[in-house]
């Protein structure tokens, strides 16, 4: 079928465009030779051709060289080149709206719809239609009546379809020609007693009366166009609704009789007609669906996707007639067409049986991420609809719903997903725990505010509801912290709700160490004493951390009405530098000079206490504590040099490593060695 | 909403070449996609999701779309979600074999810009604003009657009435 070109058509270039450079300066300067003569066809065709290119692509075309170019083409219908006249008409309808006085070529148009070149005529008219106002049209009505009654059938189908389009902007002098229209209605080709029917039927369509007579004239006289018949089941369909008529009128016997028309476009027509009427009875529809099965195997696709659509459509009110159908929708699930397939299945999930629902899910899954948006949203609104249907089956449909929220998509989509499983947490209490922690996990990465929010509301409406609320705050907390304006708002009123129903909960989505800890240090610095910072916060145990959780766990074995005493526990065998790394890591790594000063203001509270130094004031600097002695000794000693205005403080902090021995009235004896006073 | 009737059967009809580019296009509806822009986008989106598939009928936009492809050219027609698909189809075949006898079934880009005006004149016989004109591929051509390459489709149509 893909036929080759020969290798002299490629060369000169198979993918190049002879428009892609055009220049409309270029183009409209060439456009000059429209005023020589002779006229060149040829060349003339050929920048015509360029113009119109040029306008498709959205060139802009400003009024004065729009209009410049319309008078120019104007003095081509000296030629009688018909794809050239034709190119014209073209140009008039293409540049009406952007050329000014474009009624010029009213006379020569004119001429041309009453001349002898049939293959002018219609095109003449269709352009004249196109740039006529009331008044003109009051002109040319004569010809008008003319055209429509026309032995030629593209004169009179072009005249009927400019007529219907000027309805709208000249109904009265329009309406003057009705019975030329019922006159062409009768006319045999399909086209013109489309277009003749359809132009009737806008004139009347305010009086239902002729309307009605319109319809029962033409269904008994066979039609001979299949575009008609569509067009009278639509009309039909249209009065049945209106006048509410029952189904046992003969405007419901006409649509039901086209269900047997041999033509598809018919057959199809009528059916999905029947389908959408309110209140049809099983009965009645019946034939349509029948119909619309054998549809699904054809090999047409768009005659397979309309029946599935369609069915889809019946489905949802009236499942039980669709179920005849299961089978041959089973087969349109593995269609390669995968917004048939989409529809297929989900029509089986309202018409399937619960057990069905397991499989006909997986086999979404596999596809869901091929198919447009649109229909993703389809089947999310399948799945609400049979998550009511089943609620039994609320888990499987949860989980799916989740993977769905986990892929790409669009906002729609979302939501659509959203929606559905908040309906299924307020159907189901079962999966209320379910359904929130999904949705907590969507909040985590969700670039929708509207839906954040509206997930946070939730869970501060739910969540403390439940058994375990502490589950929920830690999601909620974190969007407090890391979002924008609007979802932070949302989660801190979500907390609100929290705390309102339980008093504990304000730490409760903590682990429990950090709780603990967190609970300690607020209450430490709720004290706002720096020397408990200093001793709680700051530097760390000085003791052994094995040998206090084994004095710890002595205690609870042993349990006594004296608390627990921290001079039990043997000290630390690590340098103490070391040993506070260990506890407050964070703290050192992040803020190093942050913490420099602090130690300072300790040392300087700390020498501050003692009675003996309190006339030294303030304190200048304090040194990096040195080590004295090695790690491994009994007793480790480092030593801190704390500098005063005029006097120097020596610190010597002594640890015993031994846990089996008390250190008791240490004594520092320094040796000074004599310095020469340098400074 | 009901179906239209006559009226906007068709809301476009636009040819693309394999890269998505816009080649043709017509839209019938004022109401759909009116600047130039909208149109782009929606034709970058139609072939997008369609170019791949090679599947003669999707849902995009709210609009139904049919479609065909032939080498390196993509041809479709959109209508309302309501519309009857097979209308829509009967536009969109008489819209290839029309274009495939103008052609001489040289259904590719390059033959297709070679002879651009045939291509535009074909659209204009099937569609007018909106309303589906012709949908038989022979009276299309006849009403046509392009040259290719200076040889006349229907050899020795001159002035031949219609007979019906």
């Amino acid at each position: 079928m893909i036929k080759k070109f020969d290798k002299k058509d490629e060369e000169s270039g198979s993918g190049s465009n002879p428009f892609q450079h055009l220049e409309k300066s270029a183009v409209l300067q060439e456009a000059r030779i429209f005023n020589e003569t002779p006229i060149n066809p040829r060349r003339c065709l050929h920048i015509l051709t360029k113009i119109i290119y040029l306008l498709n692509q959205g060139e802009h075309f400003g009024t004065t060289e729009a209009t410049e170019a319309f008078f120019a083409m104007t003095r081509l219908f000296q030629s009688n080149d018909q794809t050239l006249r034709r190119m014209c008409y073209l140009t008039i309808k293409e540049m009406a709206n952007i050329s000014e006085d474009v009624i010029i070529v009213t006379s020569s148009l004119t001429k041309d719809m009453t001349g002898k070149e049939d293959v002018y005529r219609g095109p003449a008219i269709r352009a004249l239609c196109r740039i006529t106002d009331t008044t003109m049209l009051q002109a040319i009505e004569r010809y008008m009546k003319q055209a429509i009654v026309d032995k030629v059938p593209s004169v009179s189908s072009s005249a009927l379809v400019s007529s219907l389009h000027m309805v709208k902007m000249s109904y009265d002098v329009v309406k003057r020609w009705v019975n030329e229209a019922q006159e062409a209605a009768s006319s045999d080709n399909i086209m013109v007693q489309y277009h003749a029917l359809g132009l009737l039927y806008h004139l009347r369509k305010n009086d239902r009366l002729a309307v009605t007579k319109m319809l029962n004239k033409f269904t008994k006289s066979g039609l001979k166009s299949p575009f008609a018949y569509c067009m009278l089941i639509r009309i039909a369909s249209k009065l049945l609704d209106e006048t509410e008529a029952g189904h046992d009128s003969p405007l419901f016997d006409f649509i039901e009789s086209c269900l047997r028309n041999k033509n598809e476009m018919v057959v199809y027509e009528a059916a999905s007609a029947i389908v959408h009427m309110p209140n049809c009875t099983a009965r009645e529809l019946a034939p349509a669906v029948s119909v619309l099965q054998l549809f699904c195997s054809s090999p047409k696709a768009a005659l397979r996707y309309a029946a599935v659509r369609t069915l889809n459509k019946v489905a949802m009110k009236h499942p039980s007639a669709v179920t005849a159908c299961n089978l041959d929708l089973e087969n349109l699930i593995t269609d390669s067409n995968r917004s048939i397939a989409t529809l297929a299945i989900t029509t089986l999930l309202k018409t399937g049986s619960e057990s069905s629902v397991d499989r006909l899910m997986k086999q979404i899954s596999s596809f869901v991420s091929e198919i447009s948006d649109e229909f993703k949203v389809v089947v999310v609104q399948a799945i609400s609809a049979l998550c009511q249907k089943y609620p039994r089956k609320h888990s499987v449909m949860m989980n799916f719903l989740s993977n769905m929220l986990r892929d790409d998509g669009g906002f729609d989509y979302k939501r659509a997903i959203v929606d559905c499983i908040i309906s299924i947490i307020e159907e189901n209490p079962e999966s209320k725990e379910t359904g929130l922690a999904h949705l907590c996990e969507f909040i985590e990465d969700c670039e929708h505010t509207v839906l954040a929010t509206k997930i946070l509301h939730l869970l501060g409406k739910e969540g403390p509801r439940t058994p375990q609320p502490s589950k929920y705050i830690r999601f909620i907390f974190n969007r407090v912290v890391l979002e924008s304006e609007a979802v932070r708002a949302a989660a801190v009123s979500a907390l609100a709700k929290f705390g309102a129903q339980n008093d504990d909960l304000c730490f409760a989505f903590l682990d429990d160490e950090v709780r603990d800890r967190a609970t300690f240090y607020m209450n430490v610095l709720q004290q706002k004493q720096k020397a408990l910072n200093a001793a709680y916060i700051f530097n760390g145990l000085s003791v052994s951390i094995p040998g206090l959780e084994k004095s710890l766990h002595q205690y609870t074995l042993d349990p006594s009405e004296k608390p627990f005493d921290m001079k039990s526990v043997p000290l630390a065998t690590t340098p103490i530098t070391e040993q506070k790394t260990e506890i407050a890591p964070v703290a050192t790594s992040k803020l190093p000079e942050k913490l420099a000063p602090s130690r300072q203001d300790i040392y300087q509270e700390q020498l501050a206490a003692v009675p003996e130094f309190q006339g030294l004031g303030p304190l200048f600097k304090s040194s990096e504590p040195v080590q004295l002695t090695e790690a491994e000794t009994e007793y480790v000693v480092r030593c801190i040099k704390h500098t005063f205005a005029r006097h120097m403080v020596f610190q010597f902090d002594c640890t015993n490593t031994l846990n089996d021995q008390l250190l008791q009235k240490l004594t520092a004896s320094p040796t000074v060695s004599p310095v020469p006073a340098t400074l | 909403s009901l179906s239209p009737i006559l009226q906007s059967s068709v809301k476009a009809v636009f040819i693309l070449d394999n890269d998505g580019n816009r080649l043709l296009s017509k839209y019938y509806d004022p109401e759909f996609y009116p600047s130039m822009k909208e149109q782009k986008n929606f034709e970058k989106n139609v072939f997008n999701k369609t170019h791949k598939a090679d599947n003669e009928i999707a849902f995009l936009e709210g609009m139904t779309i049919v479609y065909k492809t032939s080498i390196d050219l993509f041809f479709y027609v959109v209508g309302s979600a309501q519309e009857n698909e097979l209308m829509l189809m009967s536009v969109l075949n008489c819209l290839f074999e029309s274009l495939s006898q103008i052609l001489k079934k040289n259904v590719e880009r390059r033959c297709l810009l070679d002879n651009m005006e045939g291509v535009f004149l074909v659209v204009d016989e099937i569609i007018d604003g909106g309303v589906i004109l012709e949908s038989d591929p022979q009276q299309v051509l006849q009403k046509v009657n392009y040259r290719v390459r200076g040889e006349s489709v229907i050899p020795n149509y001159q002035s031949c009435h219609f007979i019906y």
